[in-house]
């Protein structure tokens, strides 16, 4: 670990245990100059104000807006406050809340199961120093750079039913994007293709990290090539694989770019996210009733993050 | 296992998901143009491009002619404009859905002092809320307007809140040259409709295109079997929340709707306008009902093989002769830079000069003004001027007749629900219903 002074840093943080040590770090901190600390105080408070501002106060806004039938017009004065009955709304009478809520974790589900193992895949497969890999990665990596809106601007060309190039090719006359039965999968096929090359590089930024002696010596001890990847490497990278399922989480609460490039997230392909904006952004502007909804997925997300954060304070206490 | 084992690892620990997405969360933001501040500040940032010019000399349009060829005669007005008055408009399109849905955050903000908007509830509505200007002396000047036209741009308290510039009846369109092939007739009610879908099955055609993906397309057949089944009064007092959706009435309307479905091209929900109206074009469907603009997939030697009759009588007692016709206009802003010049714009783009480039250059709508020049429509305008002249009642279209949040979040997704599933009509009804309700009294 000496090579990594970064990482003492990282671990100076938490309160000085009773060690020699103390008084050392102790002195050190004293040793900043004033200029140093007015530093540090900026780079606090700036990104707390920011997020306060940007991400908190929003936040609770929307929870509040959520008891309100506010229209986004006019005064905040004139706005009534109608308690739970948006909630009550979107369970009982709002019928594309339940496929929503089904889709969101069908996205989930189709991102962790196939799609990020199958990113993880060919990470491995090009960590091989394959002939050409840079070429693979590019490639592979492409679909990441490009908007999730262009992604479905491209699809729709390949799935329109009466002028698609897939329907032209299989002679089928499959409404890929029309049949509610259909058209989920197809979407996930796209968001996986784009997903599986965000996993790829992640994870193989991961490989390339994992110690070159430590492969060597599950060689030498006779490992074979799958049991070197389980019982070694894989363990190793716990921290990626770890950002690697926040990451897949994520992607899947925040779904949203593809289906309202294709039909505003109607008719199958339901997600939280898009009848949040349908219903908040756009001339229906119910906003309050978009708040609720936006409330419920915030809720779900906290979950997440909760387990998240538990795990990494877990993780750096160890 | 808790320390990164490499730097390369460590830093990638470092990047929360949150950031690591922030790029691209920003790039789609912009590409899609549906975020609600983003959109603002489009909106915003156009308008203020001509903040710089009030020196009285400038007035700024906001339009939603995003398509290239309405952009072009928006163009040839504005210049026709600046040619009669001196005065510089500065147009600032934007995507016409994007228009749309920021409206609300468009005329809060720093609107334009003249924009594109539409007759009817949504007029209204921001007349209402105080959002817009009230032009009543523009119409003081104005000449060449029935009043059905003025009525249409008059508020709830009296005053006028718009001009209108153009309208498009909606019918079934048709191509001459494969009727004639097949020795189709025009039918006259439903039966006939019905027995002419049979027969352009059996020769190889889907009847009637039809597509809605984009989710309103749909609201017109809705509206036309509304229109003949229940009558003008009733499609006005269902729009504005007074009649129940679980009536008989309206059971009966998605009853025959249903009947019609399986002469109806599949599938529809895969597919857009543009696509439907393309089988038409390529003569794979028999017949379209959409509005005028469906011209618009037709080349210039195909415009005269296009034809249309009004959708045929359902219930004798109501007869055949109302229709969807919406009417596109102008509206000003509360607080226009300089109002005079707003005014003056107004006044010109309600006048038949106009009319008459409009005219001469759009070959898929109508002008509103009666004094226009129409000598240079085709055929096909020509035809639906006097079809639009001889109703007795023309409505604006489901989605512009009643409140937008619930056009849009209750009735697209339940008229996807109806064609996906025709059967369960009662179940639909009473779910339209309970958010009606709940939307109406808020």
């Amino acid at each position: 670990m000496s090579d990594l002074p970064l990482i003492q840093a990282d671990r100076a943080v938490p309160p000085p245990a009773t060690t020699t040590s103390t008084g050392g770090r102790g002195r050190r901190l004293r040793l900043l100059s004033r200029t140093d600390r007015v530093v540090i105080t900026l780079m606090v408070l700036v990104p707390l104000l920011l997020v306060t501002a940007l991400v908190w106060l929003p936040a609770l806004a929307t929870v509040l807006l959520s008891g309100t039938d506010w229209d986004g017009i006019g005064p905040f004065g004139e706005i009534d406050w109608v308690g739970l009955k948006n909630y009550d709304d979107v369970v009982n009478i709002y019928p594309p809340f339940v496929p929503a809520v089904q889709n969101n974790l069908l996205w989930l589900a189709a991102l962790f199961v196939v799609a990020t193992p199958f990113g993880m895949f060919l990470a491995v497969l090009l960590d091989k120093e394959l002939r050409g890999s840079r070429f693979y990665q590019t490639a592979l990596y492409l679909p990441v750079v490009l908007s999730l809106a262009l992604i479905g601007f491209v699809w729709q060309l390949i799935y329109s039913r009466d002028e698609g190039l897939l329907n032209a090719v299989l002679g089928t006359d499959t409404d890929w994007y029309g049949d509610p039965n259909v058209n989920i999968w197809a979407v996930l096929f796209a968001a996986g293709w784009r997903h599986v090359g965000y996993i790829m590089l992640l994870y193989l930024a991961g490989l390339k990290g994992v110690d070159p002696s430590l492969r060597e010596a599950a060689a030498v001890d006779g490992s074979s090539e799958a049991s070197t990847f389980f019982r070694v490497v894989f363990p190793v990278m716990r921290p990626i694989n770890i950002i690697v399922l926040v990451v897949t989480v994520i992607e899947s609460l925040r779904a949203f770019d593809l289906v309202w490039v294709i039909n505003k997230g109607r008719n199958g392909l339901e997600l939280i996210s898009a009848l949040v904006t349908s219903n908040v952004v756009g001339e229906a502007s119910r906003i309050g009733f978009g708040s609720a909804l936006a409330t419920i997925m915030l809720v779900v997300s906290l979950v997440f993050i909760a387990l998240y954060l538990t795990t990494v304070m877990r993780e750096d206490r160890r | 296992m808790s320390r990164p084992r490499s730097q390369a690892e460590y830093l990638a620990r470092l990047v929360p998901p949150s950031v690591a997405g922030l790029n691209r969360r920003s790039l789609l933001a912009g590409a899609a143009g549906t975020g609600a501040l983003l959109g603002t500040g489009l909106l915003a940032g156009c308008g203020s491009d001509s903040d710089s010019g009030s020196d009285s000399k400038t007035v700024s349009v906001g339009s939603n002619q995003s398509d290239p060829k309405p952009k072009d005669v928006i163009a040839k007005v504005m210049a026709g404009f600046q040619t009669a008055s001196g005065i510089q408009p500065a147009v600032n399109t934007v995507d016409h859905n994007t228009f749309q849905e920021n409206i609300n955050n468009y005329l809060q903000g720093k609107p334009d002092d003249v924009f594109m908007w539409f007759a009817g509830y949504r007029m209204r509505f921001f007349a209402a809320k105080g959002l817009a200007g009230d032009v009543s002396d523009v119409w003081g000047k104005l000449s060449g307007y029935s009043d059905a036209f003025k009525k249409a741009s008059t508020g709830d308290d009296g005053k006028q809140y718009f001009v209108p510039a153009s309208y498009y009846p909606w019918a079934v369109f048709y191509r001459k040259s494969v009727w004639q092939q097949h020795g189709y007739q025009v039918p006259k009610n439903l039966d006939e409709l019905n027995t002419l879908g049979a027969q352009m099955k059996k020769d190889g055609l889907a009847p009637i295109a039809f597509a809605d993906k984009d989710g309103w397309p749909a609201m017109g057949t809705f509206d036309i079997l509304n229109l003949r089944i229940n009558g003008y009064q009733f499609h006005v007092d269902l729009m504005a929340g007074k009649e129940a959706w679980t009536s008989d009435k309206v059971k009966k309307v998605f009853d025959t709707w249903a009947g019609l479905l399986p002469i109806h091209q599949p599938d529809a929900l895969g597919r857009t306008w543009q696509e439907a109206a393309q089988s038409l074009q390529q003569k794979k469907s028999g017949m379209y009902l959409l509005g005028l603009f469906v011209a618009q997939q037709f080349s210039n030697d195909e415009q005269d093989d296009l034809d249309f009759f009004t959708f045929p009588e359902i219930d004798p007692a109501i007869g055949a002769k109302a229709l969807d016709a919406p009417i596109d206009g102008y509206m000003m802003a509360r607080k226009p830079k300089s109002e005079a010049n707003a005014k003056k714009l107004l006044e010109y783009v309600g006048s038949k000069d106009a009319a008459n480039i409009t005219v001469k250059n759009d070959p898929s709508t109508l002008v509103a003004n009666t004094g226009a020049d129409t000598s240079g429509y085709t055929a096909l305008q020509k035809k639906a001027a006097e079809l639009v002249g001889s109703a007795t009642e023309i409505a604006q279209f489901l989605d512009r007749d009643t409140r937008p949040d619930f056009a849009s979040t209750v009735i697209i997704p339940a008229l996807q629900q109806f064609i996906k599933n025709p059967k369960d009509i009662s179940g639909l009804l009473t779910s339209i219903e309970n958010q009606k309700k709940s939307i109406f009294t808020s």
